[in-house]
């Protein structure tokens, strides 16, 4: 059971999208988990045979425990659905809220055959131990994949008896996974904050003109513009990019933007659009399209919770004039936009109507500081000078 | 069409991007934004979806027409060439 953020602590298997003796190809979607935040596709990491599945539907288990075995070709049998200890998978590495003590649950004696053996903490090993837990079976979420302490607790915690919920999305249940997200960061991450005012003209003037030439299937919102300009500013700023674990700080060598969307009725989740440095501004509206449908529908998939490397949220016309942003952990710098708004500012010594946005930055101060912060705010305010190149 | 029917499918392409909502219950001259918290994203697949289903041109500077029933109606109407009674 993959941890598709800092703040998933169980997951609900719903169905299974492939049946034993199927070949499976790294990125497969193999089955569908219930979290706080709807039903999320799972992907898997391995390409091989699926060997065998080990959870069946309904059942509620914690994050680490293994689903399913799937063979690679010329390899024992690895465990699916979670991250390979060499690929960054940083939302395994955070360790969650420690469960409270309980007696060791038949789960955690599930032995499986994951390929080397892997190195287990000392601390793990002791509680490990204490619990009656094998920890040489467990998924290790620390340093190299080794075992932590976090890791024994979470395969300690007894499965809760609890039948399966209805797919989609359950405001109340995400609510809670955004309390505890919230909390976190607040607790442990020293955010500083940074905020600018940036004349939008060319952007909007640009973006008014590429679309009413356009038919309305092919517009351009504004969001995407704002998005591209972000990845591209990071480039320059690794320091933004990328997620704190326990042993520091971890910059990512791909831009994937967590784009905060905003559930009628309440709720907010931020999926990753992935490689958006990479990407056209069409190719990234197409791409926003599709995530704000599933979004809202509840159906993600697993990667698009755990690889966002920074978080860019938009208020939208009718927002306010700025916000700051709650990081959200592990990343580490969240951006925000405010609503357009036309306000006097002064070009060429004169007083002028401008549409100016507020552009801020949070970041970790564990990581960087303001003054590079303040280099990024320009960055950005630089590329929205030239939407043409974006 | 009739400006009962025009006003039928401005309800029900607003009822698709926002579901969980009921924009038959709004006042005519209400802002559908606030009424229904319909975002920049929503506005967008309600254009997509009455130009694709009517046929009509709508350029991004008239989306401010569509913000309330009575308006999109209105501005729907005039663009398929309905005499709209008032």
């Amino acid at each position: 059971m993959p941890s598709l953020g800092a703040d998933m602590e169980t997951g609900t298997l719903v169905e299974w999208l492939k049946n034993p003796g199927e070949p499976v190809h790294r990125g497969d979607v193999i089955a569908v988990v219930e979290t706080q935040k709807g039903a999320i596709e799972i992907e898997v990491f391995e390409t091989g045979v699926l060997d065998r599945v080990l959870l069946t539907p309904g059942v509620k288990v914690p994050v680490g425990t293994p689903m399913a075995l799937i063979s690679t070709p010329g390899g024992p049998p690895a465990t699916a659905a979670a991250p390979p200890p060499a690929a960054p998978a940083p939302a395994l590495v955070q360790p969650l809220r420690p469960s409270p003590p309980v007696a060791p649950a038949p789960i955690a004696r599930v032995g499986v055959a994951a390929g080397p053996r892997p190195h287990v903490s000392p601390a793990a090993r002791k509680l490990a131990e204490a619990r009656g837990v094998s920890a040489a079976a467990l998924t290790g979420t620390g340093p190299g994949g080794a075992v932590v302490r976090a890791d024994v607790e979470r395969a300690a915690a007894p499965p809760p008896a609890e039948g399966p919920k209805r797919a989609g999305l359950d405001l109340g249940e995400m609510r809670k996974a955004i309390a505890a997200a919230m909390a976190r960061s607040k607790r442990e991450i020293p955010h500083y904050y940074l905020s600018q005012p940036v004349d939008m003209s060319a952007t909007l003037d640009w973006l008014k003109a590429v679309n009413a030439a356009r038919q309305p299937p092919e517009r351009l919102l504004l969001a995407v513009v704002l998005l591209k300009a972000v990845a591209l500013a990071l480039e320059d700023f690794p320091e933004f990019n990328g997620f704190y674990r326990d042993d520091g700080f971890h910059p990512s060598e791909t831009i994937h933007p967590g784009t905060a969307i905003a559930i009628r009725g309440g709720g907010l989740v931020a999926p990753a659009i992935h490689d958006a440095d990479e990407k056209t501004l069409d190719e990234l509206m197409a791409a926003l399209h599709d995530l704000v449908a599933r979004t809202r529908a509840g159906r993600l998939r697993s990667s698009e919770l755990f690889d966002p490397t920074i978080t860019v949220t938009s208020l939208g016309e009718r927002g306010a004039e700025s916000v700051l942003g709650v990081i959200y952990p592990p990343q580490v710098a969240i951006v925000g936009f405010g609503a357009p708004a036309l306000r006097p500012w002064v070009a060429g010594g004169r007083i002028e109507a401008r549409p100016l946005m507020t552009v801020t930055l949070a970041g970790d101060h564990r990581v960087s500081d303001g003054h590079r912060g303040a280099l990024f705010l320009l960055e950005i305010e630089r590329r929205l000078q030239h939407p043409e190149d974006l | 069409m009739t400006e009962d029917e025009i006003r039928r499918v401005v309800i029900e392409e607003l009822s698709n991007v926002a579901p969980e909502t009921d924009p038959a219950s709004i006042a005519p001259d209400e802002d559908v934004r606030e009424a229904l918290d319909i975002d920049s994203m929503d506005v967008l697949n309600y254009v997509i979806a009455l130009h694709t289903r009517l046929h009509v041109d709508i350029p991004e500077i008239d989306y401010p027409k569509l913000l309330t029933i009575a308006g999109a109606t209105a501005y729907l109407g005039h663009k398929l060439g309905s005499a709209i009674a008032q």
